[in-house]
């Protein structure tokens, strides 16, 4: 057995020096579309990012850093001018100018039977002429300083493709051609994406002259792909894994801190008569408890977050207490975790009027998160224990989200990636009031409103100023939690990767996986 | 014969305008695609644009109509998630399915049929109990699990076998096919395995139950006292006659190895039909969802028309015409 195993190790360091120039890459979810501007979903954009470039892109810890923009600035409140990076090419040779932006900004809100579509981040861009070939200026109506944001996500195409090409093309292989350090290859629906290395990329040179990607959306196959050596590399082991994982010696593990919070929502709209809200004996209660602050800080402080984090969570969490982590942009310095504390959670019921407490129903999904439905429950038992009977009710997401959209909860979990990676995207979609009109509380499934904070949220989306937008968030989150307890965060999920001993990745926060950031050796 | 299968065929057309009306009606009730398919960052804004992208800021009766003015010209409607038509989505992903469907039942054919004739002429052979011992293993152990099973002793401890996906494929008659060669073989092997394991069971079990009770019967007694030889006997006589239950629940088999593949495919990472409509009912893709088993509808009706045909043959004293449903 110990031979056989010496062997095996023997084997997998030749082949690592051998094969060196392919990676093989297991992902957990499918690619649907190969068109960057179709489908705005986490693995197209992932595999987007390795052909095509953005403006301004992300680094690990999602800080703005040059893409094919060089420099950025505002002339004004509302206009900006971004310098573009010289000597960057096209796959089939001809070179990247300003002209190209331009024309891929006409086709991003164009596209046709686009089930989500890119024009989100392209809104906000009223205007945008190429002064020269390097040289681009954009107008927008409004101050809006979260355009260098947006563009990440926008993946520029050559002038004359994003003109003509049809998502059909893109599919096909023929329309794939970007400033991207691979080039496309092969793609088979639902099994495999393979690329090649661009040998005249302008950045650093790509590491592998072959990438493959394959989708085993199985986590339990997709580990056991890795330890067979099928794969190199894997995106969201599981949590149950990982004590293993960590031990064995053919893996390296790799995680970081996500942009994701798991948080609960309240139904802080309705003043009588929430669907789920009842009294100790399970008869509907007329009045709706949820409403006031402190009944939903004594839930707050009955949650164990560290026991859900170290049992539930296998250590894959961070016990939150805001809307994202402190290393993030716009968060605050005075939001630690609520502590554990169950008789102060009944001292608060007492105190608002409900010595006895209520009954409740937590509603979440059970093929989202991580480890979803086990943390509701763990939640429910919690509140339970603290004087709050709880039961939990666990669903598709599928199901969950258009029934929590049409308000038929009372409590939901649910979680939020702040895709900008900064503070105002979650204060807009959950704590801001819904508004259509304004685009504004569009996640906000327990319709909670204070008008105090909507104008913190909304002074904070027209200042242009860094520093000065920074310290609004930061008030705008301890208002939003701290004291008027809008949601009440439970933690942020820790995503992990698993590699073959020898690769080396800085995990991200934004939980996409990039080839060209795998290198051999630390 | 050809009234009978033109009485079948008008049949199928109500069955699948049936299924279409009910998979329809499900999917609406279930929940609104867009709240699943827009990026969560999206406004209400882009919500509204998806859902007029999509076609569904109509009413449900108004979208159902559309569909079925669509069908009867061939148009089953556009992925959600694809924006292709979803018929090509699926037949793109059949012969994934098709291949690991038939070569499971090869596997389960060839080696069901001849273990249940062993186990049945020799009931008390150890060897015969054994079969029969592991038969009762392959059809109660949980597919995921045996093939969670499959792929780390075949795969990660002893590496003769790759653990998950499809190898190359070679073009034959049209289609994209990895069995044909042995780099491909080897990728669709455990997966076959997988799924051939419960259909074997039944197969051995039924097929022992079957030689086990025709043997008894006069015709084998009176073939045995003409002096025929044992082979003729087993070979011509009992074979033949244990055959017409067996075509029955093969034909029903291969059916739903096909439509029903969706956990080996899942756990095998094998792009199939079956992990596309997982996919597609997790993102309430509803064109996908609503070919797929208007698909597999047409398959079921298909095959049994097919098993039908077959009796006729291997039986001469049923008459098709006289079938009635």
């Amino acid at each position: 057995m110990r031979f056989r195993i010496l062997l095996a190790a023997a084997a997998a360091t030749v082949s690592l020096a051998a094969g060196a120039a392919e990676l093989v890459v297991g992902l957990s979810t499918p690619i649907t579309s190969l068109d960057p501007h179709f489908h705005n979903l986490t693995p197209n954009n992932s595999l987007a990012k390795h052909v095509f470039e953005t403006l301004t892109r992300n680094d690990e810890q999602q800080r703005l850093v040059p893409g094919l923009a060089e420099s950025w600035r505002t002339l004004d409140a509302t206009t900006w001018e971004f310098k573009l990076r010289k000597g960057a090419r096209w796959h089939d040779g001809a070179e990247f100018t300003a002209e190209d932006v331009v024309a891929t900004l006409k086709r991003v809100p164009l596209v046709p039977n686009s089930p989500a579509s890119f024009a989100i981040y392209t809104r906000a861009i009223k205007e945008a002429s190429a002064l020269d070939k390097h040289t681009l200026r954009f107008r927008t109506d409004k101050p809006y300083p979260l355009l260098p944001n947006d563009i990440t996500s926008v993946h520029i195409l050559p002038k004359k493709i994003a003109e003509n090409a049809k998502t059909e093309d893109f599919n096909s292989g023929k329309a794939m051609i970007g400033t991207g350090p691979y080039r496309f290859s092969e793609h088979v629906s639902g099994d495999r994406v393979v690329l090649v290395s661009n040998d005249k990329y302008w950045g650093p040179k790509p590491a592998w002259s072959t990438v493959r990607f394959k989708m085993i959306s199985n986590s339990a196959a997709r580990v056991a792909a890795l330890l067979a050596g099928d794969v190199h590399m894997i995106e969201s082991v599981p949590t149950a894994d990982i004590p293993k994982l960590a031990k064995d010696a053919r893996v390296t593990l790799v995680s970081a801190v996500s942009n994701r919070i798991i948080y609960l929502h309240f139904d802080s709209g309705r003043e009588k008569n929430s669907p789920f809200v009842t009294d100790k004996a399970g008869k509907p209660l007329e009045t709706n408890p949820l409403r006031d602050p402190r009944v939903r800080k004594a839930i707050s402080k009955a949650i164990d977050r560290e026991a859900i984090a170290s049992r539930i969570m296998e250590g894959q969490a961070q016990p939150a207490g805001q809307l994202l982590p402190e290393t993030f942009f716009g968060t605050s310095k005075r939001l630690p975790p609520e502590k554990y504390d169950p008789e102060g959670a009944r001292k608060l019921l007492a105190q608002a009027g409900y010595p006895d407490g209520f009954g409740l129903t937590l509603h979440t999904p059970n093929n989202r998160y991580i480890n979803d439905e086990k943390i509701a429950q763990a939640v429910a038992q919690f509140l339970t224990r603290a004087g709050i009977p709880t039961k939990v009710e666990a669903m598709p997401s599928a199901v969950f989200f258009s029934r929590g959209s049409k308000l038929e909860f009372s409590f939901l979990l649910a979680g939020w990636g702040a895709e900008t990676g900064e503070t105002s995207s979650p204060l807009r979609s959950l704590l801001a009031t819904f508004d259509t009109a304004q685009g504004m509380g569009g996640a906000n499934r327990g319709r909670f409103s204070d008008a105090g904070l909507d104008a913190l949220i909304s002074t904070a989306l027209t200042t242009i100023d860094d520093t000065k937008r920074g310290l609004i968030l930061a008030a705008a989150s301890e208002k939003a939690i701290a004291e008027l307890q809008g949601l009440v965060p439970v933690h942020y999920e820790i995503s992990t990767w698993g590699m073959k001993k020898g690769l080396s990745y800085k995990a991200r926060a934004d939980q996409y996986t990039f080839a060209f950031e795998v290198r051999t050796g630390r | 014969m050809t009234v009978y299968v033109l009485r079948r065929l008008a049949q199928t057309l109500l069955v699948l305008f049936v299924t279409s009306a009910l998979v329809f009606g499900g999917l609406f009730l279930v929940g609104d695609p867009v709240e699943i398919l827009v990026n969560p960052n999206a406004d209400q804004a882009e919500k509204l644009r998806a859902a007029a992208a999509l076609g569904l800021d109509r009413s449900v009766l108004e979208q159902y109509w559309i569909f079925l003015r669509g069908a009867f010209t061939g148009d089953l409607g556009r992925s959600f998630v694809f924006g292709r038509p979803a018929l090509d989505v699926i037949l793109e992903r059949m012969p994934a399915t098709l291949e690991i469907a038939f070569l499971a039942m090869l596997i389960s054919v060839c080696l069901g049929i001849p273990l249940g004739l062993y186990a049945g002429l020799r009931p008390a052979d150890p060897l015969s109990k054994t079969i029969m011992a592991g038969s009762i293993l392959g059809f109660s152990l949980p597919t995921f699990w045996v093939g969670l099973l499959l792929i780390i002793l075949f795969a990660v401890e002893l590496g003769w076998l790759p653990s998950t996906g499809r190898g190359p494929t070679v073009e034959f008659l049209g289609l994209q096919l990895s069995i044909l060669h042995w780099e491909g073989l080897r990728y669709a092997l455990l997966p076959a395995t997988n799924l051939a394991l419960f259909k074997l069971s039944l197969i051995v079990r039924l097929t022992r139950a079957q030689v086990r009770e025709q043997s008894l019967l006069d015709y084998i007694k009176f073939a045995r006292a003409k002096g025929l030889p044992r082979s003729r006997v087993i070979g011509v006589h009992l074979m033949k006659n244990i055959m017409i239950p067996l075509v029955t629940v093969i034909g029903l088999e291969l059916g739903s190895v096909i439509a029903f593949a969706i956990v080996t495919e899942t756990i095998f990472a094998w792009p199939g039909m079956g992990k596309l409509v997982i996919d597609s009912i997790f993102q309430l893709d509803r064109p996908v969802v609503v070919t797929y088993l208007l698909v597999t509808v047409f398959m079921f009706i298909f095959i049994n028309l097919v098993v039908d045909i077959l009796y006729s043959v291997l039986d001469p004293r049923v008459r098709l015409s006289e079938a009635k449903g």
